[in-house]
């Protein structure tokens, strides 16, 4: 039944090939979806774009205080399925998600669910670094503002100063807080970025290839601050680099033409891929 | 016959074979090319050169021709404020005042003047140096002021049209006398006048200042002018709302549909429809459905806000358009509202285009005679109006009508007014710009 069983090389014992060919628990994924303390729990996603049928069948957990890395080529949907975590894919005409997404036990995807909320729970940072045109305190400040998170401007001081060094720029910006945030460099921006997705005190922090945009030391500190920010949250992360997957993430998801094809430990899906297309992606084969 | 040009043609071809570097080829057509380029930029300048002489011709014969009307003719008259005639009783009562004979007033001093002309045919030629409107001035200055009254002032009264147009050389003194407007008799009487002084251009306040007028001497351009900041005003506020607000609706929260994409062709179809259909549909709608009062600003405002809507429609949605998405996106991210984020993020980043855009559309406005024809904004209108609902035409409309007055004294100020508008349109394009370049976000 399963096409993408046969091609599994090794047999660990979790989920076998003789499992998947009798129409395992979820589509084609090999390896263990599930985690000890979920914070969101994916089942059998399906997204469309159009006729596009852009994921198939995807069913993923996001464990607290872990960092999820999804890999895959480019257009196998791991950005997609990234953004339907927040309802991003909303704001794409076309766009169709069915199956079930629940964080806390709340379906998000529910008729009645505002995805106002939804977004200041679930944050997200963006391939490319997009603070608003506006000073670095009001980039941060705004969304505590529109929620009405602090009730004086001590409190939203504070706020702002906390995010800020909780992304690690504090100590670079603290002079000049009345600045354009489009000032900073590219590296800066990024971590302005994430400070502003602190400053709403998500639940867990989406991050869209973070680091693409950015040099080998700038990318170095955000993944430094990844590493801290897993005490506090949990994030899913996409990214191209697999140096960057193995570095920061506990969790790796493999992505290929919208199906997840392995998940695993970070160690075990690196070292020792169980499925060919992991293997072959891992090893630089193709993608 | 056929085999010699077989041997030619195949030693042709083989000399072509030989191998030709592809720096030759470049080089061969690089003269074509760069010929190419001189021909284009020569014809580009050409263009642009033509065209700043053709605006540079029509500024200098509007200004030419209406420099002139900011300066009238003025015959300096002492006139007797006789308490007898102007206030019988003595009480200085407004009413009695206003209604006293001012005219009477004007001729007796101009008699006095020239104490030897008696004849009717002449005195009457001396009465008409002088502008009716002198009347009326004297008839102001006596309610404002009415302890004048009583005595005798020198004062600079308007001259007659003739009199302006001859000094200001517009009549022709070398002409037969039947040809020209100023009779000898009165030309001897204008002339010892100039020898005594009596007679001076002097600074034309009341073209500023009057409504228009039948008397060419005694137009003014305030009518028009109140008239066209009003019905601006008015446009501006309805259209710029009305237009962000649509472009905003339909750019980013309205569901991409056959029904979007059918109005969003009759928004761009609506931006050619000839402005006269406007000024039909302001009459058939606003004034005989909707009991609009006529000949307004408040009706010329709502048919120049249909006929600019379009244009700021079209414009802000290309605003819109243009403000990169991850903007959106990064508002979204942190759990702001659709509209939140319309209005915290986008709208300031797509203000300076809207602006330039609504620019477009009040100059259009500023210009538009047309539609205004059909919702009696053409009438003739004397009153200077005070308000959104006072009958009033617009600068162009006065521009269309002093250009089919007959009179010689409406061609210099046709061409006068045409300056003031422009001047208009200038200072209303200053004030969007001012605006744009404050809304422009430099980082």
């Amino acid at each position: 039944m399963n096409t993408l069983a046969n091609e599994i090389v090794r047999d660990t014992g979790a989920i076998t090939a003789a499992e998947l060919a009798k129409g395992g628990t979820f589509s084609g994924t090999v390896g263990t979806i599930t985690v000890a303390e979920p914070r969101m729990v994916c089942r059998e996603v399906n997204v469309w774009y159009g006729d596009k049928h852009a994921i198939k069948d995807v069913s993923l957990d996001i464990g607290k205080n872990e960092v999820v890395s999804m890999i895959g080529p480019s257009g196998c949907g791991k950005s997609t399925f990234l953004r339907c975590l927040n309802r991003m894919n909303d704001t794409v005409p076309g766009a169709r998600v069915t199956g079930s997404i629940k964080l806390d036990g709340q379906d998000i995807y529910d008729k009645g669910l505002d995805p106002v909320p939804l977004r200041a729970q679930v944050g997200m940072v963006f391939q490319k670094p997009n603070p608003f045109p506006k000073s670095i305190y009001e980039n941060i400040a705004y969304g505590p503002r529109i929620h009405g998170l602090t009730n004086s401007k001590a409190e939203l001081d504070a706020l702002v100063e906390d995010s800020l060094r909780k992304a690690g720029l504090w100590k670079e910006v603290s002079d000049r807080l009345d600045q354009p945030g489009t000032g900073l460099s590219g590296g800066q921006q990024q971590r302005l970025c994430i400070a502003r997705t602190i400053a709403v005190s998500p639940e867990v922090i989406l991050m869209d290839e973070p680091c693409s945009a950015l040099d080998p030391i700038a990318t170095a500190v955000i993944e430094e601050l990844i590493d801290e920010l897993r005490e506090n949250y949990s994030i899913a992360i996409v990214t191209h680099s697999m140096q960057q997957a193995a570095r920061v993430s506990q969790r790796t998801a493999y992505f290929h033409l919208g199906d997840l094809v392995e998940v695993g430990e970070t160690d075990q899906v690196f070292t020792n891929p169980r499925h060919k297309l992991t293997e072959d992606y891992i090893t630089g084969r193709f993608g | 016959m056929s085999s010699p040009s077989i041997v030619s043609n195949g030693g042709a071809s083989g000399s072509a074979q030989a191998p030709r570097r592809t720096i030759d080829v470049v080089n061969a057509s690089l003269k074509r090319r760069h010929a190419q380029e001189r021909r284009f930029r020569f014809l580009g300048a050409i263009a642009v050169l033509l065209g700043l002489l053709f605006v540079a011709i029509l500024f200098i014969d509007i200004v030419v021709k209406g420099h002139t009307a900011f300066r009238q003719t003025y015959i300096h008259v002492p006139v007797d404020f006789d308490a007898v005639t102007l206030d019988p009783t003595g009480e200085r009562d407004p009413q009695t005042l206003a209604n006293a004979d001012y005219a009477g007033l004007i001729k007796a001093s101009m008699r006095k003047l020239f104490p030897d002309i008696t004849d009717r045919r002449e005195l009457r030629e001396l009465y008409a140096l002088v502008s009716v409107g002198a009347a009326q001035e004297l008839q102001r200055m006596v309610l404002a002021h009415p302890s004048v009254v009583g005595t005798t002032r020198d004062i600079w009264v308007l001259a007659g049209a003739d009199v302006d147009m001859l000094m200001k050389g517009h009549i022709d003194r070398d002409l037969p006398e039947s040809d020209r407007r100023i009779k000898d008799s009165s030309l001897a009487l204008l002339d010892r006048m100039i020898a005594d002084g009596r007679i001076e251009k002097r600074l034309n306040w009341g073209f500023l200042t009057n409504g228009t007028s039948r008397e060419p001497e005694m137009a003014g351009i305030a009518g028009a002018l109140m008239g066209s900041f009003y019905t601006l005003t008015l446009t501006l506020l309805f259209s710029f709302p009305i237009g962000v607000g649509a472009a905003l609706y339909l750019e980013e929260f309205a569901a991409k549909n056959r029904w979007t994409d059918l109005i969003e062709v009759n928004i761009n179809n609506l931006a050619a429809v000839p402005s006269i259909v406007f000024g039909l549909l302001g009459l058939a709608v606003f004034i005989n459905v909707f009991g609009v009062p006529r000949s307004t600003p408040l009706v010329g405002a709502l048919v120049l806000t249909l006929m600019t809507l379009p244009t700021i429609i079209i414009a802000s949605r290309a605003a819109l358009k243009s403000v990169p998405p991850s903007i959106r996106e990064a508002a979204l991210g942190v759990g702001a509202s659709p509209l939140q984020t319309q209005f915290h993020h986008v709208l300031p980043l797509a203000m300076p285009g809207m602006l330039t855009g609504t620019i477009i559309g009040m100059a259009q406005a500023l210009g538009e005679t047309a539609p205004l024809l059909m919702i009696g904004m053409i009438a003739f209108i004397v009153d200077i109006p005070n308000g959104f609902t006072d009958a009033a035409t617009v600068l162009p409309v006065q521009i269309f009508l002093w250009a089919d007055s007959p009179e010689r004294g409406f061609v210099e100020r046709t061409s006068a007014a045409i300056m003031v508008l422009l001047g208009f349109l200038l200072l209303m394009n200053l004030v969007a710009i001012l605006l744009r370049r404050r809304f422009e976000r430099r980082w």
